[in-house]
């Protein structure tokens, strides 16, 4: 009897055992990444306007849900905007307003509501409530609420007293919002700064004593100095970590891939294959276009891959290997064509165009997988300044992805060429990308997703979107 | 157009790939060239000196020990100095806790001498050596005394970062001299009773001379205030991924009893024919492992046991049995044997010579074609550590070479001696730590297994014999 209890069948897409009979003791959930969370978090923010709290609950956001953690931001000002269609002044948020007060509490009260529905009925794991929560009163709802719902709360408070900071801050973001549409930028500036003084009267900052019980990070300048009180599970302990890493000094990533290599222009997928002469031509460019841009105290990082490291050596210039940014391992598939995929695993061939993302390779990996390996190079990049990765096709899609916001599906079908590199420029609550071909012809490698994906399709319809190749 | 200095350029060295690590380096003439990119990432520039402040009985020794040995696994060379050792060395016998009264001059004198010794000692292991992280463990509770390390630091370009502990809460400091200072070498002569009096003595004198790390005066500075053993944090001034690394695991640490229990998957059908990697599932006998470690897990009736596998049939499978829900971990999956995956030893020898006994030269740092080696192992594990760290009592079945590496961060071992780590099919690891280590116990499960632990030979040349290679090779069907 306890012989069959240890009777596993293996999913066929991401390759993960799970046993053949299901029991209610078996948590499974077919996924590649250990889950922490029980209970869904709220994150709530704290902090005068223009202290970076929107800045930090995207970018955390961004992260939470590249790494495979469902979040969702919600704003409390954009609720605002949708109740009072037109912004007349600072005045709607002085204290003694009471006709505004009830207006945002309302807002707030909605908010709260959709966190719930985002919880209950859309699988999220965190939310984030965006909004100053400057004073006890209000936080004492959040809490209550969160307490009625089982929710955990981890509070994230923004102090910053320097006028310099600040006033880049609503140059780089306030000036442009919906509420000062029709205004001058003097007159914007004017008005946001009464409006952070209607807020100074009642903040109240979270306070180490009444305090001690909550789960918190309070934030410093910038990240000059943290706070952290009471960390209570695995995911505060992750965000308490990417919030301490993160910074906002100015600065560039460049993202490109190897030259064009040997395998490539053979149509053959992975392997560790040298540069082609057109792939060394890419390199020397590369190197030019580098020296071209002056950066200062320019990082580069490779992969352990021959290509990377080829086009790196031409730069001329000390680079880092990664082994984290090896190119996705293709398991039994690993230099071959996709016409040989065809041939010899139909059935993986259609699994993979099924769902890209959560695709395994039969003793390989998944872009799901993928991700996982690359979180410490993103963690690294944050900490960084001027960086240029040197990298493959899966691993850079999945690099853009996180930079860019994009998807587990669209994450997969991103285009990166061969010899393009991607500039990208963090500005207001994104990221700025340029796309420049270094002008060094190369075959293409970017298979879109064909329309026919069942697993008894002809192979004239799975191999309909193959790239040219020799 | 390019010019002729364009065109000189892009001709890249040329790269051979080193025989042992597979790793791609440029070469002249066929030699490898210098180069400092085989480093997975620059920790550091300037080496860098950790300093830890507090009274005493707030968990200093037990945070520099611990930290040393995390860095030391992930492979950042780091050294611990612990001044009161030096102090111990230099005054023979300890006779009271008046040797640390602030008026006594010659303890003073002397209580200097060792620091600066130690200084010293640090000098040597971080700029002639080669350590990259050194740990100086003492009290440090004086402005002056840490103006005085600072200058150090700087004249020999040393980055600093503090450790403060500061904690009031009465039990914790009873139970960290229960664990730690009745034991210790001052108080081998002494009562409990007494042996306790006198250092709650030692404390005072220290307290009124102690001046925490200020948030103001202090405001430049780089460091981390750990409050009531990791209930609050304060962190100023991380310059460096070493520091963001070092305050992430400082924040994961905790001190909650609790066991760690590792184990390996129960014997697999591979296992039985001496082939290695695969994922096979299990032997009859490993089928009976799993069940009889179903019952030893339910004997020793764990509070809230966490049970993480690999995501590997035979753990699974081993898991399957306990009846108790498990997180799988791709991480814990097995080295990547690469080529020589389901291979038997003797295979290997038939197929790849230079590789088995390249292997045999340096195991942690060689890496089988298209596969891993030990070192890549220890950064894919990185995260379960971290992960093993904040949970309390876990169970993680996994395979040989991953339990070796956890096994090694948990005792304390070398590159050296992790790859010739003894872990047996059928057999539990149970890790409780216990003041400044780790007591293990390890339990047989009483169901027969194959032994899959090869010793390194005598002759690891690449000219020997067949058969010299395959001398400890173990018995298989």
């Amino acid at each position: 009897m306890y012989h069959s209890q240890m009777e596993l069948t293996q999913n066929p897409l991401e390759k993960i055992w799970v046993p053949w009979m299901s029991s209610r003791l078996r948590q499974r959930r077919g996924s590649s990444v250990p889950q922490f969370t029980n209970s869904p978090t709220m994150i709530v923010m704290v902090g005068l306007p223009a202290r970076g709290k929107t800045y930090i609950s995207k970018k955390l956001t961004r992260y939470l849900n590249w790494i495979g953690v469902p979040t969702k931001v919600f704003n409390v000002g954009q609720y605002r905007r949708d109740a009072v269609r037109t912004y007349k002044s600072y005045e709607f948020f002085c204290p003694d307003n009471e006709e505004a007060m009830k207006i945002r509490k309302a807002c707030a009260l909605a908010a709260l509501k959709d966190v719930c529905c985002y919880f209950t009925q859309d699988h999220g794991q965190v939310a984030v409530f965006d909004a100053t929560n400057t004073t006890r009163e209000r936080r004492e709802v959040i809490l209550t609420f969160a307490k009625e719902n089982g929710y955990k709360v981890f509070f994230v408070e923004s102090l910053c007293d320097d006028p310099e900071i600040i006033g880049e801050n609503i140059k780089q973001v306030k000036l442009s919002s919906p509420d000062y549409v029709n205004c001058d930028k003097e007159e914007a500036a004017t008005d946001f700064l009464k409006r952070i003084d209607c807020y100074k009267l009642t903040y109240v900052p979270l306070d180490d004593d009444k305090d001690r019980n909550l789960s918190y990070i309070k934030i410093f300048n910038v990240g000059s100095r943290y706070l952290v009180n009471q960390v209570q599970d695995h995911i505060q302990s992750r965000i308490v970590y990417y919030l301490m890493n993160i910074h906002v000094t100015p600065r560039t990533i460049y993202l490109c891939r190897h030259g064009e290599s040997e395998l490539n222009l053979l149509g053959r997928i992975g392997g560790d294959s040298g540069l082609s002469s057109q792939g060394m031509k890419f390199a020397a460019a590369l190197g030019t276009y580098i020296r071209g841009q002056y950066i200062l105290d320019l990082k580069i990082w490779t992969s352990h891959m021959r290509r990377t490291i080829q086009t790196a050596e031409a730069i001329g210039v000390p680079y880092e290997q990664w082994k984290a940014l090896n190119e996705i391992d293709a398991g039994v598939c690993e230099e071959m064509t996709y016409e040989e995929i065809q041939d010899h695993f139909p059935e993986e061939f259609a699994l993979r165009d099924q769902d890209k993302y959560r695709y395994r390779y039969p003793k390989g990996e998944s872009y799901e997988d993928l991700v996982q390996r690359l979180e410490p190079v993103i963690m690294e990049l944050e900490r960084q300044e001027n960086v240029l990765v040197i990298c493959h096709q899966a691993v850079m899609r999945c690099l853009l992805a996180y930079f860019l916001d994009k998807s587990a599906d669209e994450l997969p079908y991103l285009k990166c060429p061969l010899h393009t590199v991607m500039k990208l420029t963090p500005v207001a609550y994104g990221c700025e990308v340029e796309s420049i071909f270094l002008n060094v012809e190369a075959v293409n490698t970017h298979r879109d997703r064909p329309m026919n994906v069942d697993v008894d399709r002809d192979p004239e319809d799975a191999l309909l979107t193959v790239p040219e190749h020799n | 157009m390019s010019s002729t200095e364009d065109i000189i350029m892009a001709i890249p060295r040329e790269l051979t790939q080193n025989p042992l690590r597979k790793i791609w380096m440029p070469c002249k003439n066929g030699l490898p060239e210098k180069h400092i990119s085989q480093k997975r990432v620059c920790m550091t520039n300037c080496p860098t000196l950790i300093v830890t402040v507090g009274l005493p009985a707030r968990g200093k020794t037990y945070i520099s020990k611990k930290l040393t040995r995390y860095l030391n696994w992930i492979g950042v060379p780091t050294k611990e100095f612990n001044v009161g050792q030096y102090r111990r060395e230099c005054v023979k016998i300890y006779k009271s806790f008046e040797f640390f009264r602030p008026d006594n001059e010659e303890g003073l004198k002397i209580r200097k001498h060792c620091a600066l010794a130690a200084l010293n000692d640090v000098r040597q292991y971080l700029s002639v050596e080669g350590g990259q992280v050194a740990v100086f463990d003492a009290t440090n509770t004086t402005r002056e005394r840490r103006a005085t390390i600072m200058r150090f630091a700087e004249q020999n370009g040393y980055k600093v970062f503090f450790v403060e502990s500061l904690c009031e809460d009465p039990k914790v400091i009873a139970e960290n001299i229960v664990q730690v200072k009745l034991g210790s070498p001052d108080y081998t002569d002494c009562n409990t009773e007494e042996a306790i009096q006198d250092f709650m003595k030692r404390i005072k004198c220290y307290e009124n001379s102690y001046q925490p790390l200020d948030e103001n005066l202090d405001r430049e500075l780089s460091y981390i205030k750990i409050m009531d053993v990791g209930q609050r944090y304060l962190v100023n001034r991380v310059l460096d991924h070493i520091q963001s690394r070092i305050v992430y695991y400082l924040m994961n640490i905790h001190i909650t009893p609790r066991s760690i229990y590792l184990c390996r998957h129960g014997e697999s059908d591979l296992n039985v024919r001496g082939r290695i990697g695969g994922d096979s599932g299990l032997s009859p006998r490993g089928k009976e492992f799993a069940q009889g470690l179903g019952r030893f897990i339910q004997d020793q009736n764990i509070k809230d046991l966490k049970v993480w596998t690999s995501q590997m049939k035979r753990t699974i499978q081993t898991a399957e049995a306990l009846g108790v829900p498990y997180e799988q971990w791709k991480a814990l999956n097995e080295i990547d044997a690469g080529v020589c995956e389901e291979m038997m030893y003797e295979e290997i020898q038939e197929h790849f010579p230079l590789e088995f006994a390249l292997r045999d030269q340096d195991k942690y740092r060689y890496r089988y074609p298209k596969g891993e080696s030990y070192e890549d192992l220890v950064q894919r594990l990185e995260p379960v550590i971290m992960e093993l760290e904040r949970q309390e009592n876990v169970l993680v079945i996994c395979h040989q070479a991953v339990m070796r590496c956890l096994l090694a961060y948990f005792l304390d071992k070398s590159a050296e001696e992790l790859p010739y780590l003894k872990c047996p099919l059928h057999t539990v690891l149970k890790l409780t730590p216990v003041a400044y280590g780790c007591k293990v116990e390890s339990i047989y499960l009483n169901v027969e297994a194959v032994n899959t632990h090869r010793d390194k030979p005598e002759n690891v040349d690449i000219s020997r014999l067949a058969e010299e290679a395959l001398l400890t090779v173990p018995a298989h069907y």
